[in-house]
């Protein structure tokens, strides 16, 4: 048996309409249940008294790294030391300031002796390429594997974050598109607007290739109107189901009539306006909208429809409101109650509506606020399969393989995305166009990233990744416990080392117990805290003496085992 | 080379243990002796096995009218399958099958599978997402509950679940969903019924020992939350595990993943698991576009769906008739919703609502049951079929005659009285002790107090009146002690029992009284 035919049965598993989706299921749900009901399924938090006011609280590890972990991916003790050094306003400034590096396109990474890309030479871009039947499936994975490696090597950025947000908020999947180049310019329209206009976005996407395609834009026609992306627009991306979202079938039918006519030109490969499969009626929208009338136009006109539905839709205070709830599941708590409604949701929105819908005045407000730092959102939310494997990657310090190394670096992340799969986040191909489950559905929400499937999944992962390192041909690199523990204030005093590592990795306090168990790993069951102290400095004092090393690093590794197996670890 | 092998044989080189020292390596022992005593009760309780079509079948290309073929053919030209390929049933002129599921037709014929025809709700609502959750907790169409179906009937069956559980009398996890989540169905008022797994062949140990408490925060609730998943995985992995390895399976089955959970199903059951509830899904029923092959309308998605759903039953039904426990398992297919009646422009079909759906099994009355939809010549984008059966009387019935509950337990359950439909056999459904060892189960009938101890105890135990007894056994399953045996009036009794002749170690109370039985372990210290 050899890696590499490994890595080819979970390819060819994914071809064209074979997509992986048929083992998930939709997971629990449920909107709002009785009072008792909810008191079991639901943790029903007190009232947060924080609303928006900046906060002013204390600054230290335990504040970053919450910051750190909801904004990035894992909590990496660099960016915590960076922002230590900071006010709270331009830590949150820094971290919504888009990185200046010009994006790296993805490489082919992936010719090998059984698999040669026809067109693009290995180490050249596949943007761009001609597609190939028999190639697109792994440039998709070479595309994921490139996603993979941003988040990895992120900089003190939430733009990584963000991208994940909105491709969960606006889906499509990757392995139903079949097309790289369409799924990687959708990349780019979601990366392009993140923090910008959110209306510009939804244009933009409504208008994406690779979103005509998954949701029958492509296929709507004055004739045979598919209301499928009108749908999707109004329960999903902008107005919601809840309550107040009274959008009704007549609205469902008129919108598709409204898109009429968007299509992509396979001659041209553009999307454009295309006047003859355009409906040019009128269309009477419901009292929801204000009983609006979307004025039917012909010739070229026509594609200012879009324009005018996108104007009536935004006019709706359903979307800000939607739109606010959907960032705070997403960054702060799953459950919203009425206190929270009214004094994060109502004037987040009232933000998003004044500046006319752009998204980086909101985020700002919120994570610069009293309500987000309180104690109760801290470690409230379970980490998703991305947070989690990502994140061990950036909090241990686990490098890729060196740049140019691009065959063992594409093997690398191949194994992650399978794993990203089977813990159900498998990047660029959620489970339908809501989305992964964890971000929406009542009242389970991101308990159904750990399940009694995933758990022991990721702790299996885990135990690959502390002891031997995901594995390429040529690398393999194990958590780099020593280099870690350096980071760490007084790392050779067991007791600072245990209290600002928990204070670091985790959400919550643990007990003394917990600290006892810790201790008498660093001390091999001894009691003599200097045990510990000696073996450190001893091994930085002469840190190339192998035997010296390995004193350090056996108890390390346990260290790290038995804190990452705790229960606490996911949390974030 | 197996995916699984692989990955198998990286973790175990991965891990040495002595380099781990132990450390979260402890495996929960428990003597062989005591799982026998445990199981002594053979229960042959009923199973069933829900199969989601996951995306809104297009029930008008699955159970064909095939009286209203020609107006079919005018309104959904796009996807209508030509007239000699459809598949026709013994008996029944006017009804035929897709061509991709010649195995259900013979299942059909051989009285192992009936249709229920225009299965649905009132108000049918077009949204996944919405009408998914419909399905599953059994809703109106207006109304929200935020529990399933199927999570409520096992909270009335096994009231106490989660507390106490797995213990003596319920072993096994209630109800398994194969897959990586949990749905809705099985949410209880209180809890998730049910466990999520993907290999049962896959064990791993979960429990560390030492914890913090958690604290009453949102945080701490998440914590108890991911705590009782690592209690579960381990608890219940375990019997999956020891059922897959003693389960088999008979025949042959495709290599797709809808047979793939289904054979996991049959091997589970085959190897003595008592799990009475299953849930296996296919996911691509959304067939807006390309659901048929333009110019050749018997093969595309749809096709290909319905061939894997046809050969994974036909493979089922064949293993478990060949191991004998057919008769104690049935099945029935669901999905949110039908699609439209027309067809549209892209070879697909958009959102509809209701449409037919399949029970099958040795127990099913055969047939079909309701009658041909009728198709309007002039169906439009507004056009849907309208609902002969509520899917909740499919549930009803399935719950009243298949799991036996009571027509006075039943609102309790489905929240409203539902038609009953002919759809099984409920002749074995006689009353059987077990639903009351069910609702105790989780209960803690004997307990002694201190534990350990070093030469006496007091025993406390609690009994439905009647004959009681209790008893102490050693490790080795030696009978040491009869402390207690007589007749009981109804309450808890509490006793001082002195142990001195015996020698420290762990020991056994067994609490017998009528069909209760609870076994515990106490220790003697020095």
């Amino acid at each position: 048996m050899n890696r590499r035919s490994f890595l080819d049965f979970f390819k060819e598993k994914k071809t064209k309409n074979e997509s992986s989706h048929d083992f998930l299921s939709k997971a629990a749900t449920l909107e709002k249940g009785s009072e008792k009901q909810e008191a079991f399924s639901i943790p029903m938090r007190p009232p947060i008294i924080a609303g928006l006011e900046p906060y002013t609280g204390t600054w230290g590890v335990k504040q970053i790294s919450h910051l750190l972990r909801r904004t990035t991916f894992g909590a990496k003790y660099a960016d915590v030391v960076h922002f230590k050094g900071k006010t709270v306003a331009q830590s949150v400034e820094e971290l919504l300031t888009p990185s200046t590096t010009p994006l790296d396109l993805p490489v082919n990474d992936y010719n090998d002796s059984d698999k040669q890309d026809p067109t693009v030479p290995f180490g050249k871009t596949f943007i761009g390429a001609e597609w190939d039947e028999d190639i697109e499936g792994t440039r998709i994975w070479s595309l994921k594997g490139w996603w993979l490696r941003r988040m990895i090597n992120q900089e003190r950025t939430i733009e990584e974050k963000l991208l994940l947000f909105w491709h969960n908020h606006l889906p499509i999947q990757f392995f139903d598109i079949f097309r790289v180049n369409w799924n990687f310019e959708y990349m780019q329209t979601l990366r392009t607007h993140s923090m910008g206009d959110f209306k510009a976005m939804i244009k933009a996407i409504t208008i994406d290739t690779a979103m005509l395609f998954s949701l029958n834009g492509q296929q709507n026609s004055k004739e045979e109107p598919d209301e499928n992306y009108s749908r999707e627009l109004q329960e999903l991306f902008c107005i919601g189901k809840g309550p107040n979202g009274k959008y009704t079938e007549e609205d469902v039918q008129a919108i598709a009539r409204v898109l009429t006519g968007w299509r992509y030109l396979w001659n041209d490969d553009i999307v454009d306006f295309v006047d003859w499969a355009h409906d040019t009626d009128d269309k009477q929208l419901s009292s929801f909208y204000n009983n609006a009338i979307i004025t039917g136009r012909s010739g070229a006109a026509g594609a200012n429809e879009l324009d005018d539905l996108l104007d009536v839709i935004f006019d709706n205070n359903e979307v800000a409101l939607f739109i606010c709830r959907k960032i705070y599941r997403f960054f702060v708590y799953h459950s919203i109650d009425a206190e929270t409604e009214q004094n994060v949701i109502e004037p987040l929105a009232e933000v998003f509506r004044n500046s006319n819908y752009q998204i980086k005045p909101v985020l700002d407000k919120l994570f610069k606020s009293a309500h987000f730092f309180d104690a109760s959102n801290q470690g409230a939310v379970l980490k998703s399969a991305v947070d989690y494997q990502v994140g061990l990657y950036r909090e241990f310090n686990i490098p890729l393989p060196p740049d140019g190394e691009l065959s063992d670096t594409y093997e690398i992340t191949s194994f992650m995305n399978f794993y990203l799969e089977e813990f159900q986040q498998s990047i660029g191909d959620p489970p339908n166009v809501a989305g992964w489950p964890a971000y929406y559905q009542i009242p389970l929400y991101d308990k159904n990233w750990v399940t009694t499937d995933t758990l022991p999944k990721r702790l299996r992962l885990t135990d690959i990744m502390i002891i031997n390192g995901i594995p390429s041909a040529n690398y393999a690199y194990p958590l780099d416990v020593v280099e870690t523990a350096r980071q760490i204030p007084n790392v050779e005093d067991p007791n600072a080392l245990i209290a600002n590592t928990v204070e670091w990795l985790y959400g919550i306090e643990v007990s003394a117990g917990v600290k006892l168990v810790l201790k008498s790993i660093l001390l091999s069951g001894q009691l003599t805290d200097s045990y510990w102290t000696v073996a450190w400095v001893e091994y930085i004092s002469d840190p190339t003496n192998p035997m010296k090393l390995e004193t350090v690093k056996s108890r390390l590794v346990k260290f790290y085992y038995y804190l990452i197996h705790l229960e606490e670890f996911q949390l974030s | 080379m197996q995916r699984r092998n692989f990955l198998k044989n990286i973790s175990a080189g991965a891990i040495a243990p002595s380099m781990l020292g132990g450390l979260g390596m402890g495996m929960q022992s428990t003597s062989p002796w005591q799982k026998m005593i445990q199981n002594f009760l053979v229960e042959t309780d009923h199973v069933l096995v829900m199969v989601r079509l996951d995306g809104g079948n297009d029930g008008l290309n699955t159970v064909i009218p095939l009286d209203q073929y020609d107006k079919l053919a005018v309104v959904r030209d796009k996807v209508i399958i030509p007239r000699n390929q459809i598949l026709d049933l013994d008996g029944h002129p006017t009804v035929g099958f897709h061509p991709s599921m010649t195995e259900m037709r013979n299942l059909f014929n051989e009285g192992k599978l009936s249709v229920i025809q225009s299965v649905g709700y009132p108000n049918p609502d077009y949204s996944h997402f919405r009408s998914t959750d419909i399905w599953m907790t059994g809703a109106d169409s207006d109304e929200i509950l935020s529990s399933g179906w199927m999570g409520r009937y096992m909270n009335y069956e096994y009231p106490n679940f989660p507390n106490g559980f797995p213990n003596a009398d319920v072993p096994d996890p209630l109800s398994v969903e194969l897959g990586g989540t949990l749905s809705l169905t099985f949410q209880g008022p209180f809890a998730g019924m049910g466990m999520s797994i993907t290999n049962p062949n896959e064990f791993y140990n979960l429990v560390q020992g030492v914890q913090s408490s958690a604290p009453n925060t949102p945080a701490g609730k998440q914590l108890e939350y991911v705590r009782r998943i690592a209690q579960q995985s381990n608890d219940y992995g375990q019997v999956l595990l020891e059922a897959y390895n003693r389960g088999t399976n008979m025949g042959t089955y495709e290599d797709t993943g809808l047979s793939e959970q289904l054979k996991i199903v049959a091997r589970l059951i085959s190897g003595g698991i008592k799990t009475r509830v299953f849930m296996v899904s296919l996911g691509g029923f959304d067939t807006h576009d390309n659901q048929v092959v333009e110019g050749n309308h018997t093969a595309g998605e749809h096709a290909r769906l319905l061939s894997q759903v046809s050969k994974g039953i036909s493979s089922f039904m064949n293993d478990i008739e060949q191991q004998g426990f057919a008769d104690r398992v049935t099945g029935m297919t669901f999905s949110e919703f039908g699609r439209r009646v027309i067809s549209n422009f892209s070879n697909g079909t958009d959102h509809g609502s209701a449409a037919p759906m399949f029970v099958f099994g040795t127990q099913v009355k055969p047939g079909i049951l309701g009658t041909n939809p009728i198709i309007p010549l002039d169906a439009d984008e507004d056009t849907n079929l309208p609902m002969q059966y509520d899917f909740r009387s499919v549930y009803s019935t399935l719950i009243k005659d298949w799991f036996c509950v009571p027509q006075n337990d039943m609102e309790g359950i489905m929240l409203q009285d539902f038609q009953y439909l002919p759809l099984i056999d409920s002749s074995d459904c006689v009353s059987t002790a077990t639903h009351e060892l069910n609702q105790r189960a989780g209960d803690s009938l004997i307990s002694a107090s201190p534990s350990p101890f070093t030469s006496s105890t007091n025993i406390k135990f609690e009994t439905a009146g009647g004959r009681t007894l209790v008893q102490v056994f050693n490790t080795s399953g030696q009978l040491v002690a009869t402390p207690i045996k007589g007749t009981y009036q109804k309450g808890t009794h509490e006793f001082y029992w002195n142990s001195e002749n015996l020698p420290a170690g762990t020991y056994y109370l067994r609490l017998q009284n009528g069909v209760f039985q609870q076994v515990k372990p106490i220790v003697k210290v020095r």
